[in-house]
């Protein structure tokens, strides 16, 4: 998908890689939706990236309230135009230190589902049928190794991400089973990246052995860039994104 | 004919009643049977307006209660809307009290951070002001959804939810009240059209109130109503036309910007934006759109006048009775009804821009 001009909605856009995926996007020309819980971080990022020249919204919501979603979709419509391109990268983690499944109470594993799974089903929903009429749109749910690698103590976490990958796949599969699909969805695990959801998780890690957010998100760009190449419903790995394309090159 | 009072469980499963102008022949089925009913080249044009949350309350410094109903967005912060006295939808329009106490300059606040001020008020009628939020861009939109609901309807069972008035495509919100006639449509439904070879396309149209509770205000619906048409949409009913389609509009918010547009541009459909004032009814001879998918409406609604653009008033008397019978449901959730001409009413290909 050519990038300039296009509108953007981005959850989790306020920290980590959602604000480095907002910046990067609004650098290439997209008007962007930024959507985070916390109104003051949100508007540091709105108006950093104004301050670069570029144009940004932020809506202050939580994904995981199913009254919130609507109101989302409506005002970044509203404010920047028909989404063409959505970005699911809000998630938590649920209460830390991560305790053993054993010992996670089963209403923290709703609330991680509610945010991680259920939230962007929900706004998928809202907007696909959109993406759909008018013939154009990407989606890019943010995913992580902890999908598919059971790491003790990441229960709810990584069972979320599980099923929205498997979702991913599903939705790809549906739309594209019997008639080309205008709209291409995937889900990306980023690897792991200096951020706070990462310092949170895993205190002791070393910052330096960790990617800055700014590169992974120039990689989730380049995916969107090619995204008419990738499989629908691909699940794809940023850390192997580079050699991929020294491959084809 | 009695309205469905709460949205349906199934809406592939819903009523549809083919009305065939041409042959006057009248045939009952399922909203599932559409793709039945029409053939490879017709094209079904939407309106892809989402809905507003557009109901909010609102108390004037003298502490008088209002409904707000935004109509239309003006420009930035203005916004055209209609009032009502204290009360609330349980009541019907028409029983709502008359608004009293607004004058151009009289505040209306519905919380702290939301607040406009009336700078216009209608000549027709008190109900109808142009107001000014003291919010704008973010902001204004950020209360306008936090405190607005959509508006409800008296006949229903229980208060709706913003999700319960999307179609299943909407982007923008310029709708005030859903465009029903696209709801219930499905994905599920679209994709086996678009299979079939049936184009989908869409317009965005400002869909206004269906009620304002004002017997004058009332008969000047539709008021005039912006519209948006893409590239592609011109380009799908040219490339129809060319191959003996026919263009089905869903809904009469999409005949009217489809064929407001070929008023404003003297017989020439234009893709871009505009505004229509156009009135269709018996009488009117269309220039593009060659069947209409709606709800059911009753002989005494303005929606039915436009109904006899496209059929006598005879054949959709004698339709909606045979509805009535056969328990078909009125109003924003109720059944559908399809009208089709045959082909030919269509533009001539030169005119198509």
């Amino acid at each position: 998908m050519r990038l300039e001009g296009k509108s953007a909605l981005i959850t989790g856009a306020s920290q980590g890689l959602g604000r480095a995926l907002a910046l990067g996007l609004a650098e290439a020309g997209v008007k962007i939706a930024l959507v985070a819980r916390q109104h003051g971080p949100l508007e540091e990022t709105v108006h950093e990236i104004r301050h670069r020249g570029g144009t940004a919204y932020g809506i202050s919501a939580d994904i995981g309230d199913k009254r919130a979603i609507y109101p989302v979709a409506g005002q970044a419509a509203a404010l920047i135009g028909p989404i063409s391109l959505l970005i699911n990268n809000a998630s938590t983690l649920g209460p830390t230190p991560l305790p053993l499944l054993l010992d996670t109470d089963c209403e923290d594993l709703e609330s991680t589902l509610a945010t991680n799974t259920v939230g962007p089903f929900r706004l998928i929903k809202a907007v696909l049928g959109s993406m759909m009429l008018r013939g154009e749109g990407v989606i890019v749910n943010i995913s992580s190794d902890a999908a598919v690698v059971p790491y003790p103590r990441w229960g709810p976490y990584s069972a979320s991400k599980a099923a929205l990958d498997h979702l991913t796949r599903i939705w790809a599969e549906e739309l594209s089973h019997d008639q080309d699909s205008p709209v291409r969805l995937f889900s990306v695990d980023p690897g792991e990246m200096n951020t706070k959801m990462h310092a949170d998780a895993m205190p002791d890690a070393d910052p330096a052995t960790l990617a800055a957010p700014a590169v992974i998100a120039g990689k989730i760009m380049s995916m969107i860039r090619q995204s008419d190449e990738i499989e629908n419903g691909a699940r794809l790995v940023a850390t192997e994104w580079e050699e991929a394309c020294d491959e084809a090159s | 004919m009695k309205p469905a009072d709460q949205p349906p469980a199934d809406r592939m499963a819903q009523k549809l009643l083919l009305v065939d102008v041409s042959s006057k022949e009248l045939t009952h089925g399922r909203i599932r049977d559409l793709p039945r009913f029409l053939r490879s080249n017709d094209v079904l044009v939407v309106n892809d307006a989402a809905t507003l949350p557009g109901s909010l309350r609102a108390a004037s410094d003298t502490d008088r209660r209002y409904e707000i109903r935004l109509l239309s967005h003006r420009r930035g912060t203005e916004w055209d809307a209609v009032l009502f006295g204290e009360g609330d939808w349980r009541s019907p329009t028409e029983c709502r009290p008359a608004v009293e106490g607004v004058c151009v300059g009289t505040r209306l606040s519905c919380a702290e951070d939301l607040s406009a001020d009336v700078i216009r008020v209608s000549d027709v009628s008190s109900r109808l002001v142009t107001i000014r939020f003291r919010q704008d861009g973010p902001a204004m939109w950020s209360a306008i959804y936090r405190l607005g609901s959509p508006i409800q309807y008296s006949y229903l069972s229980h208060a709706l939810d913003l999700w319960s008035v999307q179609t299943a495509y909407g982007s923008r919100p310029w709708a005030a009240e859903m465009p029903s006639a696209g709801r219930p449509l499905s994905w599920e439904l679209l994709r086996s059209l678009m299979r079939q070879g049936i184009g989908v396309s869409w317009v965005t149209h400002e869909t206004g109130l269906s009620s304002t509770g004002d017997q004058v205000l009332d008969g000047l619906l539709p008021l005039p109503e912006r519209f948006e048409i893409p590239d592609v949409t011109v380009h799908a009913i040219h490339v129809a036309k060319s191959r003996g389609g026919r263009i089905i509009a869903v809904g009469t918010s999409v005949v009217r910007a489809l064929e407001g547009s070929m008023t404003l541009h003297d017989g020439r459909l234009v893709s871009g934006s505009g505004e229509t004032d156009l009135k269709i009814r018996k009488g009117y001879t269309r220039q593009v759109v060659d069947g209409l998918l709606t709800g059911m409406h009753d002989p005494s609604e303005s929606h039915f006048r436009l109904l006899e653009a496209f059929a006598e008033p005879e054949l959709l008397c004698q339709a909606h009775s045979a509805a009535e019978d056969a328990g078909y449901r009125s109003h924003e959730f109720g059944d559908s009804c399809l009208v089709l001409s045959e082909t030919g009413l269509g533009i001539p290909l030169a005119k198509v821009a």
